[in-house]
């Protein structure tokens, strides 16, 4: 899988947690989830588990802590996905 | 003196029927929601008939997004929210789009136990050392005011937000304590009503106590038979009803349409004592209820049209006919016409109460009697109180202006309200 392909899987999973206010292209490697994107904190833990079986890893509790943007959740699923790879 | 409380908005989630329309074609034509339930045949239940709405992915997209739908598997919530949302619909009432809250509004949505598949799934992930993927609705879809906590965002209100639950009288205790606050002056609209899950997890308990019918698998729409000398036990089913109640003053300076008064009522318990236990109704209090309630409504008992019983197809339906010909001093061909919607849509538990408060009140502004089903033979112990062509098996036209209608439950509760066809004149 593409870094593209990557990053479109993740916007289709974050894309329905959107408030109404806020477009799928308002998406950005940049965008803070909680902060620009609007998305209710609740619903950063389904992302999480959503994100979790999209791409069969498994998040820990300080990968969600350092998973303040679309960027960082990148980075995370790189490494995991890396690891998975690896093993 | 109190203020005058009148029915703006009516909606419904039943077996028989989702929406009003389709709920009062069922009643008029004695259409059943009761249906074989292929789950409880496998898990070897007794009763393998139940009554649950049949809830299509239209209509729950229409009450629902789709991220609401995620994971989505509070059946009572389903059903209360497409209730509930429909009577505010038809009140005429908006979903507030400001950021201040309705201050005057409120929801009180009852229920017995909420999001029972949820907790089941749960409970699973649970046991398997993985509650970190329980998500983030779990909490919400199974705490018992997951109800009211859901209707109360969608349409923004401001006043109480809260949760009743008394059991099978859960429905009609609703719409007595929406009454008594907004007569209080402490709202001026509250969306009142109650749903209850469905699913074998629910009904299992009652299945255990061998109160369910046994010899209908194969029958299911004759299972259900209030009044009947065939009576075998109550069948489970599931759903929501719902009321907007509003001030009078409020109504009227809205010009909304209004469909019904609430008279009034009374919520009581025979606390277990005498006749009565945690299953068995003390007959004390339940007579001491209705002759309450019709005393709060400051009518007279001759004054009642019919009455909506709760009659739920167990050997003690002649001992609650009993009951109101003895708190109503009516007998024979006196005594008001009867009817129960069990018949057609099972004991929805606690959405029984306000399923058949919306009946009750479109038999007003239907001007008819909803016909019984499954009494052609009624019991003995019955006819020999009351008159039996004061329980009709044909919805008739009746045009009746006053109903009393009353739930009672386990823990030996008792709920009676008044309804009145609505005229601009008190009374």
């Amino acid at each position: 899988m593409t870094k593209e392909a990557r990053y479109e899987k993740l916007k289709n999973i974050v894309k329905v947690y959107l408030p109404q206010d806020v477009a799928v292209r308002d998406i950005t490697l940049q965008s803070n989830f909680l902060k620009e994107l609007n998305i209710n904190s609740a619903n950063l833990v389904d992302i999480i588990l959503d994100v979790e079986d999209a791409f069969d890893i498994r998040l820990e509790n300080e990968d969600m802590d350092k998973m303040e943007t679309v960027a960082d959740a990148i980075e995370i699923i790189d490494k995991k996905l890396a690891t998975k790879e690896l093993s | 003196m109190n203020r005058r409380v009148v029915i703006t908005g009516l909606g419904v989630c039943a077996p028989n029927g989702i929406g009003i329309e389709n709920f009062k074609d069922a009643l008029y034509k004695g259409i059943s929601g009761i249906r074989h339930q292929t789950e409880l045949k496998d898990l070897n239940f007794g009763c393998q008939v139940a009554a649950s709405p049949i809830v299509t992915n239209e209509i729950l997209n229409t009450y629902f997004t789709p991220l609401q739908q995620r994971g989505l598997l509070a059946s009572g919530l389903i059903y209360g929210v497409i209730a509930g949302m429909e009577a505010w619909k038809s009140a005429g009432l908006e979903t507030n789009k400001t950021t201040i809250p309705y201050w005057d509004y409120g929801v009180l949505f009852g229920t017995g136990i909420l999001g029972v598949a949820k907790f089941r799934e749960a409970i699973h992930l649970i046991d398997d050392k993985n509650v970190r993927r329980l998500g983030s609705t779990s909490v919400l879809q199974t705490m018992a005011s997951g109800i009211s906590a859901y209707l109360g965002g969608m349409l923004g209100c401001g006043n109480q937000v809260s949760t009743n639950s008394a059991a099978c009288t859960t429905g009609t205790e609703g719409v007595i304590m929406g009454y008594d606050r907004i007569a209080a002056g402490k709202a001026e609209v509250m969306l009142v009503g109650s749903c209850s899950d469905s699913g074998p997890y629910v009904w299992g308990g009652f299945d255990a106590m061998r109160i369910l019918p046994r010899d209908y698998n194969h029958n299911p729409s004759a299972a259900s038979r209030p009044m009947s000398a065939t009576a075998a036990g109550f069948v489970p089913g599931s759903g929501a009803g719902s009321l907007v109640l509003e001030s009078l003053e409020s109504a009227q300076k809205r010009g909304a349409t209004i469909y019904a008064e609430v008279l009034g009522g009374a919520i009581n318990s025979g606390g277990q004592l005498g006749s009565g236990s945690m299953t068995a109704p003390n007959s004390d209090a339940v007579q001491r209820c209705i002759k309450q309630a019709v005393n709060n409504a400051g009518i007279l008992s001759k004054n009642i049209d019919a009455v909506n019983g709760h009659l739920t197809a167990t050997t003690k339906d002649a001992l609650e006919i009993q009951n109101w010909s003895a708190s109503l001093n009516r007998f024979g061909e006196d005594f008001p016409f009867l009817n129960s919607y069990k018949g057609l849509v099972g004991h929805c538990l606690a959405a029984a109460g306000s399923i058949e408060c919306v009946g009750a009140i479109l038999q007003l502004t239907e001007g008819v009697i909803f016909g019984n089903a499954n009494c052609e033979d009624l019991h003995p112990d019955i006819t020999n109180i009351i008159s039996a062509t004061k329980i009709p098996q044909k919805t008739i036209q009746a045009a009746p202006k006053i109903i009393a209608k009353a739930s009672f439950g386990f823990g030996d509760v008792n709920a009676c309200t008044i309804f009145k066809s609505y005229s601009s004149s008190s009374l």
